[in-house]
Parts: C-alpha cells; sequence; structure tokens
C-alpha cells in the first residue's frame, strides 16, 4: 500500500446558512481545500453526508459535487455511516489512494440541516439509530446517549456537574476558531442552569446540529517533496463498527468500536498513545467524549473527569482535546465534522492554528469520528514534519 | 404510513415475539438470522415473558416528529429476565419513581397515531409490576 | 314474558379478568372548572377513572383478556371467538378484536367482530360467547367490555364517562369457576340516549335516562329471569348491575329488593364512574373476587337504546384457585394517581398541541 500524505485543507465556517444550498457548502469546502493544496484537478471524490435525502431531499451528492466544483466526469460517490460520514469518507479517499487506483483524491463532508424545521432534523438524526427496535417507539439521538450517561452515574458515582468541564473547554477554545459557530464561553452556572433535552443530558451536553463542509486533498506521499511543513502523512485511518441498538451491547459503557478502531490506528502508525500532541475527539454530548477517552485507552472515564479539572487536556496541557472547539463549540455539521476534525488537525500539525489555540510542537495527532451511539468508528492519526 | 412494518413487526410489538438458538440456547430480542453468541443459523421464534428490571432510563422533552404530543415522556433499556435487553418507553409511572433496577412487566399500549385518520399502532411498553391482590 | 335463555350444554365462567387505568380525576375538579363548586355535595360520584394517553379500549382489553388467561390457564389458540364490546372502539371500521386476537395469541382460527350496544355491549358479547360455546361451536369464547368513555366538558355526563371493563373467557361447566344458571335479555326501542356517527360525544334523550330507560329495562329483565328461575333475592350472595351513577345502582337493587349486603361489594361507580359497557361485568368481577363456592351472584347490565341483559352464575370450588393468578378488581381500583382538569383535557384530546 502507498504512504498517503494530506496536501491541502479547505472549510466553510460552520453557521446556519438560510443563504447556501448543500451543494454550494460542499463545492466551496472543495475548492477551498483545492487552493490550498494548489491543485486544479481530482481523479476522484468522497462525500461524508448523512442526511441529504432527509433534509434536502437531496441523494446522488457524489455527482452533484463533483459537477458544481467543475469536475464533471470525475469518479465520485456519496458515503454514508450517520456522524461518522466525513470520517468514513476520507477512509474510502484513503484506500483510493493507498491502493494505486488514485493520485489525487478529495475528501468532503457537507452537511445541510436548516433546510426544514428542527423537528424534521431531530427525525433524521435519529435515522443514525435502530428504526424499527429503537426510533419508531419513540428513542431520541439524544435519549440513547442520555440512557448512556443515565447508566454511567449509577455505575460510577460521579458528579454530574463534573461534566460541564468538557462543554467549558469546547467553548473557551472555540472563541479563537473564526470557522467555530459559537465565539462564547459558558459559565458553570449556565451549564448546571441548562434545560433538559433529555436526562441527565441537558442542552449545554450537546453539540449544536448545524450547516458546514470541509474538505481535505489526498495524494500519494511519494509525490509531494517531504521538506514541505504544509504537509501531513496520513498514518493511520481506522474504522470499525458495533451493534447499531445499544440493547444489543452486553457492556453498555464501553465502546467497543472506539476500543478497535484506536488500537487498529496506533498498530498501523507504529505509534503509541503518548506520542500524540492532541486528540480531536467526538464530544456529540459530553458523556461521549469520557467514554471516547476510556475506550481510546487514554484513561478511566472517572479519571478523565479529575484530570479536566487540573488542565490536562488545555492547549498547554498534557493531552489539548477540541482544541478549535471540537463539537460543542465548533458546532456539529453531522456528516462533515469527521473531516472538520482532521481538518483542524491539520491546521494544528502546519503550526496553522490561531495562536491561543496553537498547540505547541505537535507532532502527532489523532481524531475520531463517531457514528450513531459508538456504532461505527473512525480514528485517524496524522503526522506533520515538525 | 408505515403499515408494512407495523404488520410485519406486530408479533415482536404484541407479544415480545424473538427467537432462541436451537444450539447454544442464547435468547434474542428482537429476533436474529444469525446467533450472536454461537453464530448458529438455527433460530426458532420464542415468546418472552415481559418481565424484567430497568437497567437504564430518561425522560425525553424534546422528540421526533411522531412523538411530538406525547413529551415529556419515559424510555428505558430493561434486562428481561430470559437475559436478554430491550428498549422500550416506560408507562403509567411517574418520572420521579423511576429508579435503576425498577421491576417492570410488558404491557400493551398505543406507541402513536399516523394523524387523525390513518393506523393506530400498538405495541410493548414497560410499567411497575402489578403485584396486586 | 318469554322463557329465559339457556344454552344446551351447561357453560361458565372459566377464566375474568379486569382492568381500569391508573389515572382519577375528581368530581370537584370537573366541577370547579365548569361550574364555581356550586354543586357542593351533590356530585354524582366522587372520582371516575381516566385512561393514560397511551390506552383505549384496545390496549385495555389486551389488559384484562391478560388477566382472564391467566385465571384459565388454558391455550389461547383454543378461543375460537372473541367479542369486545365498546362505545369507544378506536376504529370506526376495523375490529378491535383483531389487534386484541394477535396480542393474546388466539389468532387466527378464531372470529372476531365489534359489538356496541351502549353500556350493555359487554354482556351482549357475553351473551354471544355463552351461545357459541353452549351450542357446542366451540370449546372457549371470549367476551370483553371495555370503555373509554367522553362526555362533553362541562356537560353532567363528564362527571361520570369513565374507563374500564372486563373480560371473561367462557367455557364448559365443567371447568367453570362460575356455572351459568340463566340469562334473559330485554330490549325495546327507546332514545334515552345516543351518539350520531362523527360526533365526538353522546347525549341524553329528553330525560328518559331514569324511569323509561335504566330502571324499566333492568328491573324487567331480571325480573323475568328470578321468575324463570325461580329465585327471589335473598338467594343471590352478590349482585352487579349497571352503574351510571352512585344512585341509580342502589335504587333499583332496593326497590327490586336487594340488600346494601348484596350490592355493596360491586358497587364500583363511586370510586371510578360510569365505565359504561365495562360498568356491570367489572362490578361483577370485584364480586367474583369476594365470592366463595355456592355463592349466586346476579349481574344486570343496561345499555341506552335501550335494554338489559341479565344472568344468574353459581360459584365453583375452582374460583378458590384461580383468584389470585391476576390482579384483583380492587387492586385496580385502589391504585389511583389523581390528575387535575388540564392533564386530563390534554389527555382526553380535548385540548391539542
Amino acid at each position: 500500500m502507498e504512504k498517503v500524505a494530506i496536501i491541502g485543507i479547505g472549510q466553510v465556517p460552520v453557521r446556519e446558512y438560510w443563504d447556501k444550498s448543500l451543494r454550494e457548502l460542499g463545492a466551496r469546502a472543495l475548492l477551498n481545500a483545492l487552493e490550498d493544496a494548489g491543485r486544479d484537478q481530482i481523479d476522484g471524490l468522497y462525500v461524508g453526508n448523512m442526511m441529504s435525502g432527509t433534509l434536502s431531499e437531496q441523494e446522488h451528492l457524489g455527482a452533484l459535487i463533483a459537477d458544481y466544483a467543475g469536475f464533471t466526469g470525475v469518479e465520485s460517490l456519496k458515503v454514508e455511516a450517520a456522524c461518522a460520514s466525513g470520517a468514513a469518507a476520507f477512509r474510502q479517499a484513503v484506500l483510493a489512494v493507498a491502493s494505486g487506483q488514485k493520485q489525487c483524491v478529495a475528501a468532503v463532508g457537507v452537511e445541510k440541516l436548516t433546510e426544514f424545521s428542527g423537528r424534521r432534523a431531530s427525525d433524521a438524526l435519529a435515522e443514525a439509530a435502530d428504526a424499527d427496535f429503537e426510533t419508531s417507539l419513540g428513542l431520541t439521538f439524544v435519549a440513547l446517549n442520555a440512557l448512556v450517561m443515565q447508566r454511567f452515574l449509577y455505575e460510577r458515582k460521579v458528579n454530574r456537574d463534573d461534566f460541564a468541564l468538557f462543554p467549558m473547554l469546547a467553548h473557551r477554545n472555540a472563541v479563537h476558531n473564526p470557522n467555530a459557530m459559537f465565539h462564547h464561553e459558558i459559565t458553570f452556572d449556565q451549564y448546571k442552569k441548562a434545560k433538559m433535552i433529555a436526562e441527565p443530558i441537558n442542552l449545554l451536553d450537546s453539540s449544536p446540529i448545524a450547516d458546514g463542509a470541509a474538505a481535505v486533498i489526498i495524494v500519494p506521499a511519494k509525490a509531494v517533496n517531504a521538506s514541505n511543513k504544509r504537509i501531513v502523512d496520513v498514518l493511520a485511518s481506522a474504522l470499525a463498527t458495533d451493534s447499531i441498538a445499544l440493547h444489543d451491547r452486553p457492556e453498555l459503557l464501553r465502546l467497543k468500536a472506539v476500543e478497535q478502531s484506536v488500537k487498529r490506528a496506533l498498530d498501523s502508525a507504529g505509534i503509541t498513545l503518548r506520542d500524540l500532541s492532541l486528540f480531536e475527539l467526538h464530544d456529540a454530548f459530553s458523556i461521549m467524549s469520557i467514554l471516547s477517552l476510556e475506550a481510546s485507552g487514554i484513561m478511566s472515564a472517572e479519571e478523565a473527569l479529575q484530570k479536566i479539572k487540573e488542565g490536562y487536556f488545555d492547549i498547554s496541557g498534557s493531552l489539548p482535546i477540541a482544541t478549535m472547539g471540537g463539537l460543542k463549540g465548533r458546532g456539529h455539521p453531522v456528516g462533515a465534522t469527521g473531516i472538520y476534525q482532521i481538518v483542524e488537525a491539520v491546521t494544528q500539525l502546519r503550526g496553522q492554528a490561531p495562536e491561543p489555540i496553537q498547540v505547541a510542537h505537535p507532532k502527532y495527532a489523532m481524531t475520531q469520528n463517531i457514528g450513531g451511539t459508538g456504532a461505527t468508528v473512525v480514528t485517524t492519526i496524522l503526522k506533520g514534519q515538525n | 404510513m408505515d403499515i408494512p412494518r407495523y404488520w410485519r413487526l406486530k408479533d415482536q410489538r404484541y407479544r415480545l415475539q424473538g427467537t432462541v438458538c436451537e444450539d447454544c440456547g442464547h435468547y434474542s430480542f428482537p429476533p436474529r438470522l444469525v446467533c450472536p453468541n454461537c453464530k448458529s443459523k438455527r433460530q426458532k421464534p420464542f415468546a418472552f415473558s415481559g418481565k424484567g428490571t430497568v437497567f437504564s432510563f430518561t425522560t425525553i422533552y424534546q422528540t421526533i416528529e411522531r412523538y411530538q404530543d406525547q413529551v415529556p415522556y419515559l424510555v428505558a433499556l430493561i434486562d428481561l429476565e430470559e437475559g436478554v435487553r430491550i428498549t422500550a418507553q416506560l408507562t403509567d409511572v411517574d418520572s420521579d419513581e423511576v429508579e435503576i433496577g425498577m421491576p417492570v412487566e410488558m404491557v400493551v399500549r398505543k406507541f402513536y397515531a399516523d394523524g387523525d385518520n390513518g393506523p393506530i399502532f400498538y405495541g410493548y411498553k414497560f410499567r411497575p409490576i402489578a403485584t396486586g391482590s | 314474558m318469554n322463557d329465559i335463555l339457556r344454552p344446551i350444554k351447561s357453560v361458565g365462567i372459566v377464566g375474568y379478568g379486569a382492568y381500569v387505568p391508573r389515572y382519577r380525576i375528581k368530581a370537584s375538579e370537573i366541577s370547579r372548572v365548569w361550574r364555581g363548586e356550586q354543586d357542593g355535595n351533590h356530585l354524582p360520584i366522587k372520582q371516575k377513572s381516566v385512561p393514560g394517553p397511551d390506552e383505549d379500549t384496545i390496549t385495555m382489553s389486551i389488559e384484562a383478556g391478560k388477566n382472564a388467561l391467566k385465571r384459565a390457564a388454558i391455550n389461547p389458540k383454543k378461543i375460537r371467538a372473541l367479542w369486545i364490546g365498546s362505545e369507544s372502539h378506536p376504529y370506526a371500521v376495523k375490529p378491535s378484536g383483531t389487534v386484541v386476537a394477535q396480542a393474546l395469541d388466539i389468532f387466527p382460527a378464531n372470529t372476531s367482530g365489534d359489538m356496541e350496544f351502549a353500556c350493555k355491549a359487554g354482556t351482549e358479547a357475553m351473551q354471544a360467547a355463552l351461545g357459541y360455546v353452549g351450542s357446542g361451536m366451540a370449546q372457549y369464547a371470549m367476551a370483553v367490555g371495555m370503555d373509554t368513555a367522553q362526555g362533553r366538558p362541562g356537560d353532567a355526563l363528564e362527571y361520570t364517562a369513565a374507563a374500564g371493563g372486563a373480560a371473561f373467557i367462557i367455557g364448559p361447566a365443567s371447568e367453570a369457576l362460575a356455572e351459568l344458571e340463566g340469562a334473559f335479555s330485554y330490549v325495546t326501542d327507546t332514545p334515552d340516549f345516543f351518539r350520531r356517527n362523527y360526533e365526538k360525544y353522546p347525549q341524553h334523550g329528553n330525560r328518559f335516562t331514569g324511569d323509561p330507560a335504566y330502571f324499566h329495562h333492568i328491573r324487567a329483565a331480571v325480573q323475568t329471569l328470578m321468575e324463570g328461575l325461580n329465585l327471589k333475592p335473598s338467594n343471590f350472595k352478590y349482585i352487579s348491575f349497571h352503574q351510571p351513577n352512585s344512585k341509580f345502582p342502589r335504587k333499583m337493587a332496593e326497590e327490586l329488593g336487594f340488600t346494601k349486603e348484596q350490592y355493596t361489594t360491586g358497587l364500583l361507580s363511586p370510586l371510578i364512574g360510569n365505565v359504561y359497557a365495562g360498568s356491570s361485568i367489572l362490578g361483577f368481577t370485584a364480586t367474583l373476587d369476594a365470592a366463595q363456592p355456592g355463592d349466586r351472584i346476579l349481574l344486570a347490565s343496561f345499555g341506552s337504546g335501550a335494554g338489559s341483559d341479565a344472568f344468574s352464575f353459581v360459584v365453583t370450588e375452582r374460583l378458590l384457585q384461580a383468584k389470585a393468578k391476576a390482579p384483583s378488581t380492587r387492586w385496580y381500583i385502589q391504585r389511583e394517581t389523581v390528575v387535575d382538569y388540564t392533564t386530563y383535557a390534554r389527555w382526553r384530546g380535548k385540548i391539542r398541541k
């Protein structure tokens, strides 16, 4: 297999775009990435998206985005894996280049949630769960995470309010990211008073769904000049799955797909968790952050709730997380999120992050994109030229 | 109108009909084609007793379109006595009465009606166990 | 008068089950909203049962039917008819019984049609089941009377229109918990109370409710049955009459020569209201819960329109074993959670999102 590298990144700010269509957002991110890469051609395109059919009445995004961006004729298709669609598309792009079939491939993540009412977005998000035996009984996507969090609070006997530090950290970092949805900090008091969506998950435990698009350009590593500081090597991209329905998991609090994808990614990258300079985790809900830290093998969930108080996950801490705001602060444009995470990790590895949130001398970055409540997990490990 | 889904699932929804593996005795709900335990494809129908305990629960305040007029409502993961976990709504109980470990039993209730003129969909929910005499 | 009704084969009740929803609304709460509490102590009942937001005649029939099956301890597939009497079938076209038969595992070798005869639809189903089994057509048949009755907001009916009912499995007398001695049905065209198609709420016809309707029909049915069986009021341990309020069944019982001891056990309306097609038969299940072998029980329904079905049952030894296999009627009545008018109005579709 060929080694592959990322030579370009592009994104649009995460917003509610009443004035831009799905195709505009996707093509804009793609063109931004090509401009960043200094290229004007691709020979493959993978579009990560979850809900375009339900929320924009538009499928067939491969051809749509390729055409709209000026690449009619190129091999292009949509990749769907719920909230992990973005990183799953990236994974396909990596495979296409690594196999030697393609020479310059784009992975675009795009999601447009504001075409219809918010209720319809809730319906569409719930499609990530088991339709026959979860959603059609009245379960929402938030409720599934709430079932996990409730059980966590019961088994681990931790203080619910300790979760507040995760969204607070995300917002603190997002303030400095111009592409983030939120540019305000949140306080402990606000967290405690936030209204419940599905108890015990409150509004500030939940990442906001929004419109967004991001893109990366991937080429064989041998095709680029290794001394170029802007090049980021893709050391690993590993996807694992678990049962889609929560009731089919013998250990509810154990994200087995996270365990598997991290192990595969580390083995393939040939590094250990200690080597990581930053971790863009999937903080769709606070509970997902800490269970991901635990399942990734970084530390136990209880320890994570403790270490965050000591600044362990801050920009200047031992393992910065959500450096550009995470899903909570940057926003969660569902099928685009996985690509935003990779774009942000590349930004950090290049040393191009805004100064207050630039991690010092990063070498290895890990991103983790989770679909559903842990049913699809894609872990990516990147290496900068530092 | 998801009538085919409703019709297809009626024995699951009304009577908790799952499967039991003819090779290793592993129970499954929903029914399975392949045993999650031993991978055997020899699965036969099995109706669960409907008795269990609450494993986790949540009160939903914001929900999907077809359940809009029901908020707030409770949903739970329930461990059935046969050793299978199931997702369902809780009914006939207030949120402050629910706790993990609470014994519950299956009842058939309305899920939702499809507007004012469509079909009414029924199925399993769970409520605190009726022990009284 | 005609002969009383008796099947060719001896039959009886081999299983019975009650159901009353958990929720109640106080009559004083309804009065507060609509009448500024001027009713004082003159309310027709203390409180009535209210179905939960996910309950209807179908779901309630399933639970009552499950209870009946637990007490009967028979293979549900041997039940060859399932008739549900109700004035609140969830569908105008599509039988309640098909859902219930599927849920109770009675399907598919059964007949199943909805019955309607105002508040005597439940005993109408029982008559049919007694005849079906008594003729030898089937070994078992299930009859259900169940309602989630509605009264127009502010109307006098709103105080009492309630939810609940019972299910009975009819089978051979040799397996019965209570054997049928005889029955009688009495029907005339009397428009005392009705609901037209597509109307949500029923209405009373003039002031026919009492004398020409309720009292006349029950009196005729009960007296004919007692004469036919050569029985006196004192031969019965318990009675259960249709209970539209607290007053009517007491007045009827006393007029016919029954005592408080005979009617109190089965008189449930003060605590749950008028459960329409489920009313007299739910009271009957409460008497079965209390009865001992040899006790004779009189059941008489009343349905507007109008008619009455009267039955005499004699309890057997088998009842003692069966009672505790399902929750008692009193248990359902005692597990009460009181709701306010707003919650009741939301759940009953009187206000909508």
